[in-house]
């Protein structure tokens, strides 16, 4: 490939991919993310070039692993462009007879399409699911139909256009001027206007600054930032890129979760093509702007998604977060300018830049603008990406977009901003989603994870989950933090223990205000939140364990039993010998009784009886 | 030993011997040896001139690191605030009297090492294992059991 020296050459070699692509008269698309290729996409890969490559047909077929497609319960998923055929839960003995029937044949394969559980109709197009129909992706919208490994898919579809028009006339101002008036804030958690952030950086002393990119994604239970750098890793990319000319930067990071292998490799890869394609490095399309993006990974501690902290990693030392009376963009990564954004804010840079500040300022509401991506995970029938407008309203999200709550059971509350949100109960379900509707709510926006629970989650124990959380991946710094976060842990161990008392819930409530006044960073700040928004609105099951020594949804261990229905129990044996600790007695053909000393409440016994004889007490 | 010191060098030569190459040096050398050898160590420090107690507080700081030598098959068993609320307590629980392990354990034999991680972002195939790269998805305590089996007759 020859470097691009011009703007008008990267015009040139658009046009040039589109011509050289006419030929193609469909593309098969197989979700390559994380979910479908957890279950196996990257055999129906091979499979589809095997086939295709047998019948001689690979210059008119092609097959294109794509980044994650999204409705990652349907996975794994192949779609037939141009008519964007839907197939979910693929498997690679279908492969032959896909290409033979509805690639080449033009037949629907019916048994492999999308069933609307609300009206039982077959669904044949992708647009037309109800999990799609109900976005509005604008940001995560090539992810999936994306080649992962080829610059120039990107480049066919507009890829580096907005970089493009930054360096052909615009200063550096004016592209800050258009994400100010675009309103776009950080993505990350913080919320804070990026335009503002980019302004302050370029503005701070130093002749070396950088531009960074946070995907060191730990909230658990989210993986928008895993899925946009893995699919489509140029649009994050082209906005650092974009990012760097704005605050006056030459070198740049992209700190990656080294528990996401693909996301580096991927990451590393776009580097390395954009390199040699001219649009990263010396003179970048021919300008006298240079750039160079390194690739850093992370070493499995939550807290160096914190900006000072995760500077602090990168220098060689332990990630602890200083106090933030200088801020980073003034002295960050070596006491230099440092701006860091996260990947998904960096994605919705090219959007603003080739559209116009005042588009993106159309959509949303009135002081979050754009869309947001969620990961919608937990007790949900449409797990997956789920990219909405700001301001959408939480009952259409788990509703329409989700597909409601998995066996009939009752929606309870949905958990949102990782350890340092909070849960929205089910009486919240209309609340409109965006900063600062889920702040009033308790909660917070944090890097976009929803985790929906039902009526069977246990309000103690989702808040004891994430003390035991945020005890693990405390720094150690400051003592509100190290020590007050491991108290109230133990506060609420009890509780589920059955050794709570009316003194344990003051003493909790004591601790949250103390932390969250006292603590030095965000982290900690924030540590308090998921006691606090349970307490909020779930007071009654930290009572029903402390006053009842009961467990409302049937999940603490130490206070719930496991018995067996004297009328349902047909004595057939097989949770007697399924029983790993042999707590199960009985003969053939008698009900069978569990003895409680020996029990664990494993739950292998519930799971193997098929005459849902054995119940929770 | 000469060999292990050779293979250090070498990943250090690969990210140049400076203060913010550390962690991308030890992410490597912790990957080669599944764990972190004193050795390696001290030679890290001699070579990049950063102080010794700076590297095993990065050592000890940083999850992914072991100081001590780790199973042939790593056992983990994802407890993501997704997978928590679909049962990856019982799966956990499962493994560790299966295995007779705690998180963070390892075989005496170093067949296995069982580990939990915070989220592997497969969040929509929650519960999930992963062992040695590979993910298991929609686990129940059932086909936990059968595969903790599988891996004890495989790693023995």
């Amino acid at each position: 490939m020859k470097r691009l020296t011009s703007i008008q050459d990267l015009d040139a070699l658009r046009q040039q991919i589109i011509e050289k692509r006419k030929h193609i008269r469909k593309r098969i698309r197989v979700c390559n993310g994380t979910g479908c290729h957890s279950q196996g996409s990257h055999k129906l890969v091979d499979a589809f070039v095997k086939v295709l490559e047998d019948k001689g047909l690979t210059r008119e077929y092609m097959v294109v692993p794509t980044g994650c497609n999204g409705f990652c319960a349907a996975g794994p998923i192949v779609v037939i462009e141009p008519e964007e055929v839907f197939y979910q839960k693929v498997k690679p003995d279908r492969v032959a007879e896909i290409v033979d029937r509805s690639v080449l044949g033009g037949e629907v394969l019916e048994d492999l399409l999308y069933v609307d559980p609300t009206t039982g109709n077959r669904i044949v197009h992708e647009y037309e699911i109800p999990f799609f129909a109900k976005q509005q992706r604008i940001v995560f919208k090539d992810t999936g139909s994306n080649y992962v490994r080829d610059i120039e898919d990107y480049i066919s579809r507009g890829g580096y256009s907005a970089l493009a028009k930054v360096l052909s006339g615009m200063t550096p101002e004016q592209v800050i001027e258009e994400v100010k008036i675009s309103g776009l804030r950080g993505r990350g958690g913080g919320g804070f206007p990026t335009g503002v952030k980019w302004e302050s950086c370029r503005r701070a002393h130093g002749d070396i600054k950088y531009v960074m990119c946070n995907a060191d994604e730990g909230d658990p239970g989210a993986y928008m930032d895993r899925s946009l750098l893995e699919g489509n890793p140029h649009q994050v990319l082209e906005g650092m890129i974009i990012g760097g000319y704005a605050i006056g930067a030459r070198e740049g990071y992209i700190y990656v979760r080294f528990e996401y292998p693909m996301a580096v490799e991927n990451a590393i890869w776009a580097i390395h093509q954009a390199k040699e394609y001219g649009l990263l490095g010396e003179n970048i399309l021919g300008t006298d702007f240079s750039l160079d993006i390194h690739v850093n990974r992370g070493a499995g501690a939550f807290i160096c998604g914190e900006s000072t902290a995760l500077m602090a990693s990168l220098e060689g030392k332990i990630g602890e977060p200083r106090g933030k009376h200088i801020h980073t963009v003034e002295k960050g990564l070596w006491n230099r300018p440092s701006n860091l954004n996260n990947v998904e804010t960096w994605a919705n840079v090219p959007l603003i830049i080739n559209n116009g500040g005042a588009w993106y300022a159309s959509i949303g509401t009135e002081r979050s603008k754009g869309t947001k991506i969620f990961s919608l995970v937990g007790k949900i029938n449409n797990t997956g990406l789920v990219e909405v407008a700001m301001g959408t309203p939480l009952r259409t999200i788990i509703e329409d977009i989700g597909g409601g709550i998995p066996g009939g059971k009752k929606f309870k509350a949905v958990q949102t901003g990782g350890p340092s949100g909070g849960c929205v109960p089910e009486r919240l379900i209309d609340l409109p989603v965006d900063f600062e509707r889920l702040k009033e709510a308790g909660s917070m926006m944090g890097s976009g994870g929803m985790i929906v629970m039902d009526e069977v989650t246990c309000m103690v124990d989702v808040a004891r989950y994430f003390l035991n959380f945020l005890v693990e991946e405390s720094c150690g710094k400051c003592i509100p933090c190290r020590v007050g976060v491991k108290r109230m842990h133990e506060l609420v161990v009890d509780m589920c223990e059955g050794r709570g008392t009316p003194e344990h819930l003051t003493k909790l409530e004591e601790l949250c205000h103390a932390i969250e006044e006292t603590a030095l960073c965000g982290l900690g700040k924030s540590a308090p939140n998921p006691v606090l928004s349970t307490l909020r609105y779930f007071r009654d099951e930290y009572e029903a364990h402390v006053y009842d020594k009961k467990c409302p949804a049937k999940i603490c261990k130490p206070l719930i039993q496991y018995v067996i229905d004297v009328d349902k129990c047909t004595g057939c044996g097989a949770c007697r010998r399924r029983c790993p600790e042999n707590a199960i007695i009985g003969v053939n053909k008698e009900c069978h009784v569990i003895d409680e000393e020996v029990c664990v409440r494993c739950g292998i016994c519930i799971e193997t009886c098929k005459f849902k004889a054995i119940y929770i007490e | 030993m000469e060999q292990m010191l050779q293979d250090v060098d070498a990943v250090i030569d690969q990210w140049g011997a400076k203060p913010e190459s550390l962690l991308q040096i030890m992410l490597d050398v912790n990957h080669k040896f599944n764990y972190l050898p004193k050795e390696s160590l001290l030679r890290i420090s001699e070579r990049l001139r950063m102080p010794i107690n700076q590297i095993y507080s990065v050592a000890n700081f940083f999850k992914v690191f072991s100081l001590t030598p780790r199973g042939r098959t790593m056992v983990q068993v994802c407890t993501g605030t997704a997978c928590h609320v679909k049962g990856a307590p019982k799966l956990l629980d499962r493994v560790r009297q299966d295995l007779g392990l705690e998180p963070g354990q390892t075989t005496e034999d170093l067949a296995l090492t069982l580990e939990t991680v915070n989220c592997v972002g497969a969040c929509a195939s929650a519960p999930v294992v992963v062992i040695s790269g590979e993910t298991y998805s929609e686990m129940t305590p059932n086909k936990m059991a059968a595969l903790v089996k599988e891996i004890k007759a495989k790693s023995a």
